[in-house]
C-alpha cells in the first residue's frame, strides 16, 4: 500500500515525486532506497560552485552585526517566561522580506528559550547566571507538579553512583540535561510530507495496540501517540509560518524548508547534549538537480539555498550554565552533517551539493556549525578530495571520519550524531553515556579504592599499595582490573536509570517520530585518560615507578625514574596498552545488562572535557602533575607524539573499531607550511595524510591548520577573529569564544610544523 | 678505527634516550658485544641511529620516514641536531630492523607519494649501513632520498648512488673560506659531488640553503651558489628540481645548552622576509623553481 494514500480512495502518485525513479520508496517509508535510485554521483572538480549573492551577505550581515554582544553578555536574549515547544513560539525572522528558508527557534533570532523538561535546576540557574527573572508559577509547575528528567534520575541513582558521580570518575552525565545524539531523519519531511508521516506512524501504533499488555508494549503505545501528536505540531509551526507541508515538498527550495522545519521542531523542544542534522546533503541534491536540469533554479540560486539554510543552521541556540559550557565549551549544539562517503553499490556518495555545503564556509566564513564531516574514503573522487583539503586549509572547519569503518558498521546511510558517533539515519540511535575517567581509575587501583584528591572511600576497599616498594606492573594489572568491574558497573547502572527517566520525562517526541518502529538503541559508554593511564602503566612496566604517600595514608605521587616508551609513536609497546585497556573495558561494559536491551558501545572522546577531567585528577605515574589537563580524546599526551603527526595517527588508529564503535577522536594541528610550500602541494599532502590515516586504518581525524601565533593573537584581541574557527576533539568552536583556560590548553598542544 | 673511505666508525653506545624522539619500538640491538658491532657496522649491517620520524613536505615529496643517522664529520655553527654529531651517542640498529620497519610504511609511501630520507647526523659517514639501507628500499620499492652535506659525497658507492632517487644537498656557502668558519670542513668536495650527481644522468637533486643573518646573506656569496646550482642543470638539464632557501631558527639552541657545547648564535635573529625575499629571487633569477 501506499503510504501516502493510505486513507483515500484511489492510489495515486503525488505530482511532489514527477521526474523521480520509482522505488520501494513509493510504498514505504525508505529514505535510503530514493537516493539511490535518484542521486547523480558527481567526480568532477569545484569550479562550478558560485559565491555568496548580495542578499546572503546581507542577510549574514545583519546575524553577524548581534554577536558581539551575545559573545559579551553570553546569550543575546532569554525568554524567561514560556517554556519551549514545537508550537510554544509564534513566527520569526532574521528579515522576513530578504529570507530563502524560514524558521526560528524563537520568535527572534538568538533569543533562547528555556527547556525545564531535561530539569529545573539548569534553566533556574541559566536564568539566574544571566541576570533573567525567575518566573515563580513555572518554578512551582516544574518542581511541584510536573516531574522532570533530573528528578527521576536523582530519585533512582544509587549510593555507588552518586558516590562516584561525586568524586568524578563519572562525569559529564545527562542527568541534568537533554541526552541529545539523537538524529531524527528529517528528510522524511520533504520526501513524504507530515500527513505521508503521520499515516505510516498510525499504522506502526495500530501494531503496538493490538499486542497484549506487557510493560514494553505500553510504552511503545505512548511512545508513539506522542510521536503523533508531534508531527501535527510540526505541521501546525509551519502552517504559522505560511506553509502546508502535510504534502511532499514539491521544488528543491520546498524539500529544504521542509526538511529545516523537521530540524527546527526538534530543537524547539530538545536541548539535546548534540543536535544533528544527519546525511542531508545528497538527498537534497536529488532535489536540486530536478530543478536544475527543468530551468528551475541556477546554480548561483542552488548555492543561495544551501547558504541561507546553513545561516539558519549557524543560529541555533540553547539556554546552557557556566558549568555545562566549562565541559563543552563554546556553546556547541553539534548541527552535525555527514558528507560524501561511498555507496554499497560502489559509486559514491558525493554529490554537487556535497560542495555546496562545504562551499559555505567560503561565502559565509569559517564557523563551527554545522559541523562539517566528511566521511573519507580513498576511493572518493578526487576533485572531491582536493575541495575538502582546500576547504580545511583555509578554515579549518572540517573533520574527517573513517567511511569504510562507517559503512561496514552501519550502512552507507549512517550519519554522526555529535562528533564521532555513527548512526544508520532513522533507524538507529543512542543513549549518551559521557564517559569515565580512566586515569583516576588507576590511581584508585593503587590506593584500594580511596580517592586520591579527597582521601574518600569511593569504590570497594581493598589493601593500597605496600609504601617505599616499587609498583609492580602485574600486581597493579589486577588491581585495575577489580576497579574497573566496578566502574564498569556502576556506569553502566547510572546509564540504564537516566535513560529510563529521559524517556519517561523528556521523551524526544518529534526526533523519534522521524525513526522507524524498531530502532536499534545503542548504550554509547566512554572513556577520558587514555593518555595518560597508557603512559602510566608504561612507565610502571618500564620504568621504577615509586608511590608516594601524604599523612593520610593516600597516594598522592610517583617517583618516576628511567625511560619508558609513550603512546603516539607507532611504538607497539606502549600503544599495544591503550589497545588493551579498550578492550578491556568494553568486555566488562559488554557484561552488564541494559535498558531497552540496548547494544553497548563505547568512545574515546573528551570533546573540552580534558581540562575539567585533569583538574579533578591528582599526580599521574607517567609525570602528568595534578590537576594538569588530559590530551583531548584519544589523542597522545602533548609532546609525548614526537615521531611526527601520521605516526601519532597510526598509534590511534590500533584502537580497534570493534571495541568502540561509538567512535576514537584525534585531533591535529598543523602549520600551513608544515604541509608543502604552494598551495598545491599543501592540499596534495593533506589529501595523502587523510588517505593514510581515516582513508586507511583510523577512524576520526579533527584537522587545523593554523599558526601559533594566530591563536595567540586571537587572544589579546578576539576581536579581530570573530569566526576563528578551530576544531577540538570532534567538534569545532568559535576560538575566542573558549574559556582562558581551553585556550591555552588548546595552545599548548602539539603543533605539527614538521608534520 | 679507520674504514676503507678513511672515517672512523664509533660503536654506539648511547643509552636509551628519554621520552620522546629515539627509535619508538625500533629495535636496539644491545645483545651484540663491541667487536660483532664493529665488525657488523663496516659489513653495513649495523648502524648507529638517533631518531625516526614520520613526516611529511620536508624531506622530500609525500609522506616520508626521515632516519637520523648518528655522527658527523662537520660542526656548523648553527647544527639544528647537536645531538647527532656523535656516532657513539646514537643507538644500535641492524640494517634488518629498520627495513622491517621500512617496509611497515610501504603503503604509506606509496598513498602519499612519499618514501625514505637518509638523514643526520651526516648520512655518509655511515656509507656501508646507508648502501644496504637504500638497497633494501628499492627491494620493496620504497622511492629514497638522501639529505647530505655532500662533505663525503666521495663514500657514497656508485651502487648506493643508483639506489638513491633523490639527493638533498645541503650548499652551506659558495666560498671556501665561509663554508670553512661556518663548518670547519671544505667547500669542494660538495661541488664536486654536486657535479657528479647531475654527471650520473637520472639522480633528482633538491638544493638546500641555510640563511643565516651575518653569515651567509652576502649578496655575492649567495649568488656563487646560485650560479654553482644553475651550473649543474647547465650539465644536465633538470638535475636540481628545486631550491629550498631556509631560514635559520632558535630551534636548536636549547639542544647546544643541553649538551653543554658553546653556541656561537646565541643572539642571531632568524632573517627579515625581505632577505628571505631576496635570498630566493637571487636563485629564481636563474630559473631555478625556488621556495
Amino acid at each position: 500500500m501506499s503510504i501516502i494514500d493510505v486513507d483515500r480512495t484511489i492510489t495515486r502518485l503525488p505530482a511532489a515525486w514527477d521526474g523521480f525513479a520509482a522505488g520501494p520508496w513509493q510504498d514505504a517509508i525508505d529514505v535510503r532506497d530514493f537516493i539511490q535510485r535518484n542521486y547523480t554521483p558527481y567526480e568532477g572538480e569545484s569550479a562550478f560552485l558560485s559565491g555568496p549573492t548580495e542578499r546572503t551577505l546581507r542577510v549574514w550581515g545583519k546575524l553577524t552585526a548581534m554577536f558581539p554582544e551575545e559573545r559579551e553578555r553570553g546569550v543575546y536574549d532569554i525568554d524567561a517566561s514560556t517554556p519551549a515547544g514545537i508550537t510554544a513560539f509564534g513566527p520569526g525572522y532574521i528579515d522576513r522580506d530578504d529570507e530563502l528558508i524560514v524558521g526560528l527557534q524563537t520568535d527572534a533570532p538568538l533569543k533562547r528559550a528555556i527547556m525545564p523538561l531535561g530539569g529545573w535546576r539548569m534553566v533556574e540557574t541559566s536564568l539566574t547566571t544571566y541576570g533573567y527573572p525567575v518566573d515563580p508559577t513555572l518554578k512551582r509547575i516544574f518542581t511541584d507538579y510536573r516531574k522532570t528528567h533530573n528528578a527521576g534520575v536523582f530519585d533512582a541513582y544509587s549510593p555507588a553512583v552518586r558516590a562516584g558521580r561525586r568524586s568524578h570518575i563519572i562525569t559529564g552525565l545527562p542527568d541534568s540535561y537533554g541526552r541529545g545524539r539523537i538524529i531524527g531523519d528529517y528528510r522524511r519531511v520533504a520526501l513524504y510530507g507530515v500527513d505521508g508521516l503521520i499515516e505510516a506512524k498510525k499504522l506502526d501504533k495500530l501494531d503496538w495496540d493490538t499486542r497484549p499488555f506487557t510493560e514494553k508494549v505500553v510504552r511503545e503505545r505512548e511512545e508513539h501517540a506522542e510521536q503523533l501528536r508531534a508531527l501535527a505540531e510540526l505541521a501546525q509551526m509551519a502552517a504559522s509560518y505560511g506553509y502546508d507541508i502535510s504534502g511532499p515538498a514539491t521544488t528543491a527550495r520546498e524539500a529544504i524548508q521542509w526538511l529545516y522545519f523537521g530540524y527546527l521542531a526538534a530543537v524547539k523542544e530538545q536541548n539535546g547534549a548534540a543536535m544533528s542534522l544527519g546525511r542531508i546533503s545528497t538527498f537534497l541534491d536529488i532535489y536540486l538537480e530536478r530543478d536544475l536540469a527543468s530551468g528551475a533554479l541556477t546554480e548561483q540560486q542552488a548555492q543561495e539555498l544551501i547558504d541561507d539554510f546553513v545561516i539558519k543552521l549557524r543560529i541555533v541556540r540553547f539556554l546552557r550554565t557556566p558549568e555545562y559550557d566549562e565541559l563543552f565549551s563554546g556553546d556547541p549544539v553539534w548541527v552535525t552533517e555527514s558528507i560524501g562517503g561511498m555507496g554499497e553499490d560502489g559509486r559514491t556518495l558525493v554529490t554537487k551539493n556535497s560542495f555546496r555545503f562545504l562551499q559555505t564556509l567560503r561565502d559565509l566564513g569559517p564557523a563551527p556549525e554545522p559541523n562539517m564531516t566528511v566521511l573519507w574514503s580513498r576511493r572518493l573522487p578526487s576533485g572531491f578530495k582536493d575541495f575538502c583539503a582546500e576547504i580545511s586549509i583555509e578554515t579549518s572547519a572540517v573533520q574527517y571520519e573513517s567511511d569504510s569503518l562507517i559503512c561496514t558498521a552501519w550502512g552507507d546511510d549512517a550519519a554522526i550524531a555529535c562528533c564521532v558517533s555513527p548512526m544508520a539515519v532513522g533507524k538507529q540511535m543512542q543513549f549518551f553515556g559521557a564517559r569515565v575517567n580512566l586515569a583516576k581509575t588507576l590511581l584508585y587501583a593503587v590506593n584500594g579504592g580511596r580517592d586520591e584528591v579527597s582521601g574518600a572511600q569511593v569504590s570497594p576497599a581493598f589493601a593500597p599499595v605496600r609504601p617505599g616498594v616499587p609498583l609492580d606492573y602485574d600486581d597493579v594489572l589486577l588491581r585495575l582490573e577489580k576497579t574497573m568491574d566496578w566502574l564498569a558497573a556502576t556506569y553502566v547502572e547510572a546509564l540504564n536509570v537516566i535513560h529510563y527517566m529521559h524517556d519517561k520525562y523528556a521523551y524526544e517526541r518529534i526526533e523519534m517520530a522521524l525513526h522507524d518502529k524498531q530502532v536499534l538503541r545503542t548504550m554509547a559508554c566512554g572513556i577520558a585518560g587514555l593518555s595518560v593511564i597508557t603512559d602510566s602503566l608504561s612507565a610502571i612496566k618500564y620504568a621504577t615507578v615509586t608511590p608516594i604517600f601524604d599523612e593520610r595514608g593516600v597516594v598522592v605521587d610517583y617517583e618516576t625514574v628511567g625511560e619508558f616508551p609513550t603512546y603516539g609513536n607507532d611504538d607497539d609497546r606502549a600503544d599495544s596498552i591503550a589497545v588493551e585497556l579498550v578492550d578491556s573495558f568494553m568486555e566488562k561494559i559488554r557484561s552488564h545488562p541494559t535498558y531497552r536491551d540496548s547494544v553497548p558501545t563505547q568512545s574515546v572522546l573528551t570533546i573540552t572535557s580534558n581540562v575539567v577531567y585533569g583538574k579533578a585528577t591528582g599526580n599521574t605515574p607517567d609525570g602528568r602533575r595534578a590537576g594538569a589537563p588530559f590530551s583531548p580524546g584519544a589523542n597522545p599526551m602533548n609532546g609525548r607524539d614526537t615521531h611526527g603527526m601520521l605516526a601519532s595517527a597510526l598509534s590511534v588508529a590500533k584502537i580497534p573499531y570493534d571495541h568502540a564503535q561509538d567512535g576514537i577522536s584525534l585531533t591535529n594541528t598543523i602549520v600551513p607550511s608544515g604541509l608543502g610550500h604552494t598551495r598545491d602541494e599543501q592540499t596534495h599532502n593533506l589529501v595523502g595524510l587523510l588517505d593514510a590515516s581515516v582513508g586507511t586504518d583510523g577512524y576520526h581525524m579533527n584537522v587545523n591548520v593554523l599558526n601559533r601565533e594566530t591563536l595567540v593573537d586571537a587572544m589579546e584581541h578576539p576581536e579581530n577573529y570573530p569566526q576563528l574557527t578551530i576544531r577540538v576533539s570532534g567538534y569545532a568552536v568559535n576560538f575566542v569564544r573558549l574559556t582562558r583556560e581551553q585556550q591555552l590548553d588548546v595552545l599548548s598542544r602539539t603543533f605539527h610544523d614538521r608534520v | 678505527m679507520p674504514t676503507s673511505h678513511g672515517i672512523a666508525l664509533e660503536v654506539p653506545t648511547g643509552p636509551p634516550r628519554l621520552i620522546g624522539a629515539g627509535l619508538a619500538g625500533v629495535h636496539s640491538s644491545n645483545e651484540f658485544s663491541h667487536d660483532e658491532r664493529l665488525s657488523m657496522m663496516r659489513a653495513g649491517e649495523l648502524g648507529s641511529v638517533h631518531s625516526w620520524e614520520l613526516v611529511t613536505a620536508v624531506d622530500g615529496p609525500g609522506t616520508r620516514m626521515t632516519v637520523f643517522l648518528s655522527g658527523c664529520p662537520l660542526r656548523c655553527l648553527y647544527c639544528q641536531n647537536p645531538d647527532t654529531l656523535q656516532m657513539r651517542d646514537g643507538e644500535p640498529v641492524t640494517a634488518d630492523e629498520l627495513l622491517a620497519r621500512i617496509g611497515h610504511y610501504r603503503g604509506i609511501f606509496a598513498t602519499t607519494g612519499g618514501g625514505i630520507t637518509l638523514s643526520g647526523g651526516e648520512v655518509l659517514m655511515q656509507p656501508a649501513f646507508a648502501a644496504r639501507i637504500l638497497r633494501g628500499a628499492k627491494e620493496l620499492g620504497v622511492h629514497t632520498a638522501i639529505d647530505t652535506s655532500g662533505f663525503l659525497g666521495a663514500h657514497l658507492g656508485d651502487a648506493a648512488l643508483a639506489d638513491t632517487d633523490l639527493v638533498l644537498l645541503d650548499v652551506k656557502s659558495g666560498d671556501e673560506e665561509i663554508y670553512h668558519r661556518l663548518t670547519g670542513g671544505r667547500l669542494e668536495p660538495t661541488l664536486e659531488f654536486g657535479r657528479r650527481l647531475a654527471a650520473e644522468g637520472r639522480v633528482e637533486v633538491w638544493i638546500r640553503y641555510v640563511l643565516v643573518p651575518a653569515l651567509t646573506d652576502r649578496w655575492d656569496d649567495v649568488e656563487r651558489v646560485a650560479d654553482y646550482v644553475a651550473s649543474l642543470n647547465q650539465l644536465r638539464s633538470g638535475t636540481v628540481t628545486r631550491v629550498e632557501v631556509l631560514p635559520f631558527h632558535q630551534m636548536g639552541r636549547d639542544k647546544w645548552h643541553m649538551l653543554g657545547r658553546p653556541y656561537e648564535l646565541e643572539d642571531t635573529p632568524p632573517p627579515s622576509e625581505e632577505l628571505t625575499e631576496r635570498v630566493v629571487t637571487q636563485f629564481l633569477s636563474r630559473g631555478l623553481l625556488t621556495f
